[in-house]
């Protein structure tokens, strides 16, 4: 299945897509200085000017934009190109204030076509595939952006959109889908719709790939749909700032390629916002290299992910992130330092004798922040003497504190102690009175 | 040399209030009896080690209600209830090197003393005890006590 869209562009020495990205930058600098009154001025404010901008490394000199910004100059009043030039409109939701509302040029809209059909290469689907687009189509980006994207790659599209799930499998039985893209969730749920009318996705249907995002899934969950449908299921990440939903993991799902002609990716400290080194997990922020209408300028994103700029297996060079982790808004600074809760799972995780359930409770005792981190004891770890558990406890006190920097007390606790729940878990208490 | 292994019941229990009052209550539903019992506490966690008539039952009743419960293999060692009759038994297993992880003794209606003993090598504790004359209980005698 080793095919590529551009094969010269996803397969670029590394050194080679940097020269190219640093252009890229210089121009970007300059075009949104001259076409953005708002980027003019938080540059002057910033006291940086676009010619600075020199390397690569020089990109920390520039300020951050946030979505507050989108939400401040709504409508329009970030966009480098006049409404004339536009080809579209989409509005996100406004869960969390006002719509943002996002433009795009011809040329923007032929980049995020370009994006996914080179995403959807990587994992097999094309030309004869039956592309099933079950995200919700209108001002959302999931369903236009697949659409377009899977037309690009040379699928067959069946625009389905959301909903009506009976007539979903009765479509994908009668076309032959081979390929659908949706939320995980609304997948699972259509599998058990199709299970319910005695149909099994695997043996009854032609479908062989899922692009599953638009919300926050696990490998574990990978893991249950793969095995219970008989598909592989990819994910794809994006968000209607930067386009819509733009790039994917390839077929060896170690991350998803994040392509460097579109895009330049930082990994910063959420609190000082300083730069961290590649590998590092940390607040994931974007600049656009291939925008014209919405370019953005050290976007801060909010998710929290992990750059890895090793070329892949598949033979692309392009950096990849890891699966997002959280959002910077889950993260806790105790005694200064800065935690995720994900960061303390995923150490746990690779402790054998730790089991799934835990809980962060931070505190504050005679001025001093404190995290203690509980944990199940389990049958597998349980021995009955007592230093084999203080030793237990000690072993996952030192993995915690070497990748955290900070000691935290681990205490071993009855097994089915900590609550459970049905939807998101709750994983930290905070106890301090701020 | 299997039959002298006492099976002892060992369980986790978060050092807070009414965990050993659930653990006396299951006993007492299953009609399980305790023989010998100590706590061994390390701050937070405790280690309940209990010597009982029925080790099966009794495991698979805390199971059930939830605990983290093993059974260990201990050794029972009947002893004169007189000054010096531990001090024997620890000379004799310190002289071929075999460790004792812990220990708890209590006195029975027959006058003796009896000690729990884990130690790292069971096999060669029963060796060594039965060549030098020590009595060893089994889990019948357990009943019966």
């Amino acid at each position: 299945m080793l095919e590529y869209w551009n094969p010269l562009m996803e397969r670029m020495p590394v050194d080679e897509l940097e020269k190219m990205q640093e252009k890229k930058l210089k121009s970007l600098v300059n075009y949104v200085y001259q076409h953005s009154d708002f980027y003019k001025k938080r540059f002057d404010e910033a006291g940086v000017k676009p010619e600075d901008i020199h390397t690569l490394d020089d990109l920390k000199k520039l300020p951050f934009t946030y979505k507050s910004d989108l939400r401040d100059t709504y409508p329009t009043g970030m966009f480098c190109v006049p409404n004339e030039q536009l080809v579209r409109f989409h509005v996100s939701s406004g869960t969390t204030g006002k719509p943002t509302v996002v433009g795009y040029t011809k040329s923007d809209i032929q980049a995020w076509n370009t994006s996914l059909a080179r995403a959807l290469t990587s994992i097999g689907v094309g030309r004869g595939d039956i592309m099933q687009v079950s995200y919700g189509y209108g001002l959302f980006t999931g369903g236009l952006g697949l659409h377009y994207g899977a037309e690009e790659a040379g699928a067959t599209v069946l625009p389905t959109s959301s909903g009506n799930t009976e007539k979903q499998i009765e479509l994908m039985q009668d076309l032959g889908t081979t390929a659908i893209a949706c939320t995980p969730s609304y997948f699972l749920f259509m599998n058990e719709v199709a299970n319910q009318h005695g149909i099994s996705i695997q043996n009854d249907t032609k479908l062989k790939v899922g692009v599953f995002g638009a919300e926050a899934w696990s490998e574990e969950m990978r893991a249950r749909i793969e095995e219970s449908t008989g598909i592989k299921a990819y994910d794809i990440y994006g968000t209607s700032e930067l386009s819509g939903p733009l790039c994917t993991d390839c077929q060896f799902q170690e991350g998803i390629h994040m392509w460097a002609d579109m895009f330049l990716l930082e990994v910063i400290d959420p609190e000082t916002g300083e730069q961290l080194p590649d590998g590092e997990r940390g607040e994931l922020v974007i600049t656009t290299l291939a925008k014209e209408a919405l370019p953005l300028i050290r976007y801060r994103i909010g998710d929290i992910t992990i750059i890895n700029k090793e070329p892949c297996k598949c033979g692309r060079t392009h950096p990849r992130i890891m699966r997002i982790l959280g959002r910077a808004d889950d993260m806790l600074i105790v005694r200064g330092i800065n935690v995720f809760p994900g960061q303390v799972e995923s150490v746990l995780m690779t402790i054998p004798e730790v089991g799934e359930h835990f809980m962060i409770i931070v505190d504050r005792i005679n001025e001093l922040d404190t995290m203690t981190i509980q944990i199940e004891m389990t049958d597998e770890a349980f021995s009955d003497k007592v230093n084999d558990i203080i030793s237990l406890e000690k072993k996952v006190q030192a993995a915690l504190k070497n990748v955290l920097n900070l000691a935290v007390k681990v205490e071993l606790v009855e097994s089915g102690t900590i609550p459970r729940s049905m939807g998101k878990s709750k994983k930290v208490i905070d106890n301090r009175k701020l | 040399m299997e039959e002298k292994i006492i099976k002892q019941i060992s369980l986790f229990a978060e050092n807070k209030p009414g965990r050993l009052a659930n653990i006396a209550t299951n006993f007492r539903n299953a009609g399980i009896n305790i023989r010998a019992f100590t706590i061994a506490e390390a701050g937070d966690f405790g280690i309940i080690r209990m010597v009982v008539d029925k080790p099966d039952l009794a495991h698979e009743v805390l199971h059930d209600a939830g605990f983290t419960v093993s059974e260990t293999s201990v050794l029972g060692v009947e002893m004169e209830d007189v000054p010096g009759g531990l001090g024997k038994i620890a000379d004799v297993l310190g002289d071929q090197n075999i460790n004792i992880d812990y220990a708890y003794a209590f006195v029975t209606k027959t006058e003796k003393a009896l000690l729990i003993l884990r130690v790292n090598d069971i096999e060669g504790a029963i060796k060594v005890l039965n060549s030098e004359g020590v009595k060893l209980i089994d889990m019948a005698d357990i009943q019966e006590i």
